[in-house]
């Protein structure tokens, strides 16, 4: 665990209007580290994740990737807003993966992983497009190619969306709960291929309701609690030995929910 | 009802629907940039020009074409601006096609889900690009049923540059009628053509539609 981190929030505050959403957060993400945001809704931690890529702006505290401040440029005790092209080079190394998958309805599941390709890494067309095949082969969906989202069940188009993601070779993949707007037998394909991303040594920062991918693909949970990080540990700490009673209550209320 | 009078001013009304018509087109032409323009300022951050979008749009949309026609045709020579017939009764279609289109493509961004553009600029897009590769297509098909109805709107429309002296279908059918006491046979054939120009119109709309629609 030595080295720059892959993503370092230090005191990361966040208000919307009032509301203050983020009180604070550190979390340090090493390489190949899988994290688990979870928490009650409304903590934040969407938020938080948002900030990672700059989506979100925070009002103060700093997040690093790799190393570098992300949406601000400090100079002689000052902060300025970056400038828009230093933000999407940030941006070009981070995966995002949505809830509700944001595929663009007017493209074709390949025409949506070689658009970035394109538009953003300025590949010819011809090897956006060997690249995307590729992608869309890892994700299986090789045969899907020329059909356009409407016609791809929510489990496809999350797997689109990813392999859209990973056409940019991230070095860090965020997922905002991933899962969460599928149908639960859809669930299970797309868990599959985060779980292999996972074992190839990606980073990834995942929020999400699904404890048993927590569990067993997370090297760390983080657990979230109006703004603040609550715990932060290995799975086993945080689910089974943490005394906090938020993170005990909260878990509490889950096995009550998924028991019947 | 005579036919020969019929027979007689149609060379003369069709004549006169090819002007009729390139000048509806120019109109909506220049409003599609209008409208794109203005529609930028209604949805930009910046309050002033997001104001200055929406006091457009409710002038162009709130006061009558013919009194804005009448507007620009008296008032420009009034301030000594010296502008021909023809290039104020473009400019003025122009102008309030743009505050209709301006509502229009509006209406169409608004339909786009906000996920979409994040997801593009979550991939390293550019502004520009945001705009060209996913809000701009998405938004032309989704208008493109009530950009159509505009275009139909504005070639009956065409008819009030009637009034500014201007030589169009409406116009010609005015003088053929008085000159030939015949009027019930030349605003009937004059009838007949905006029709079918309007029919061609919708046709091809439709088949443009159906071609954007394809993509899914």
């Amino acid at each position: 665990m030595s080295g720059t981190p892959a993503v370092e929030m230090r005191d990361v505050h966040k208000r919307f209007g009032k509301l203050e959403v983020l009180h604070g957060v550190g979390l340090t993400v090493h390489r190949s580290d899988v994290v688990c945001l979870i928490g009650p809704s409304g903590s934040g931690k969407s938020t938080l994740l948002r900030c990672i890529n700059f989506m979100e702006s925070y009002d103060s505290g700093e997040v690093r990737i790799d190393g570098r401040l992300i949406g601000y440029r400090d100079e002689a005790g000052r902060r300025r807003p970056m400038p828009g092209r230093d933000l999407q080079k940030m941006r070009e190394s981070i995966g995002m993966v949505f809830q509700h998958f944001n595929l663009w309805p007017h493209m074709t599941a390949l025409g949506n992983v070689a658009e970035a390709l394109v538009r953003v890494r300025k590949l010819p067309q011809a090897e956006a497009t060997g690249r995307a095949r590729a992608m869309l082969a890892r994700v299986g969906l090789s045969d899907k190619e020329t059909t356009y989202p409407a016609r791809l069940s929510g489990g496809q188009q999350q797997r689109v969306a990813i392999a859209r993601s990973l056409a940019m070779e991230p070095k860090l993949m965020l997922f905002d709960e991933p899962t969460s707007a599928l149908d639960p037998e859809l669930v299970g394909e797309v868990l599959q291929v985060m779980r292999s991303l996972a074992a190839e040594g990606m980073t990834m920062i995942v929020v999400t309701h699904e404890m048993g991918f927590a569990v067993s693909v997370a090297t760390r949970i983080a657990f979230l609690d109006r703004g603040r990080i609550a715990a932060d540990g290995t799975p086993r700490a945080v689910l089974h030995e943490s005394e906090e009673p938020r993170v005990r209550q909260f878990l509490q209320t889950y096995h009550e929910r998924n028991s019947f | 009802m005579k036919l020969a009078a019929v027979q007689e001013a149609l060379p003369w009304l069709l004549h006169a629907a090819v002007a009729t018509l390139w000048i509806s087109l120019a109109g909506i032409a220049l409003g599609q940039v209008l409208g794109g323009l203005i529609c930028l300022c209604r949805v930009s951050r910046h309050r002033a020009l997001a104001r200055f979008g929406a006091l457009y749009v409710s002038f162009f949309r709130g006061v009558p074409l013919l009194v804005q026609l009448l507007l620009v045709y008296y008032f420009l020579p009034y301030v000594g601006i010296d502008v021909p017939p023809l290039a104020a009764a473009i400019g003025s279609l122009g102008l309030a096609s743009g505050a209709y289109s301006c509502e229009i493509y509006r209406g169409a961004l608004t339909a786009i889900p906000r996920g979409q553009a994040e997801a593009a600029q979550a991939l390293g897009f550019s502004a520009p690009a945001v705009w060209l590769r996913i809000l701009l297509p998405q938004a032309l098909r989704l208008s493109s049923p009530a950009l159509v109805n505009e275009l139909i709107l504005l070639l009956k429309a065409s008819s009030l540059i009637s009034t500014v002296g201007v030589t169009e279908l409406t116009r010609t059918s005015h003088t053929l009628a008085a000159a030939t006491y015949r009027p019930f046979e030349v605003y009937l054939t004059a009838a007949a053509i905006y029709l079918a120009m309007n029919l061609v119109l919708a046709a091809a709309g439709g088949l443009a539609e159906r071609r954007l629609a394809a993509g899914g």
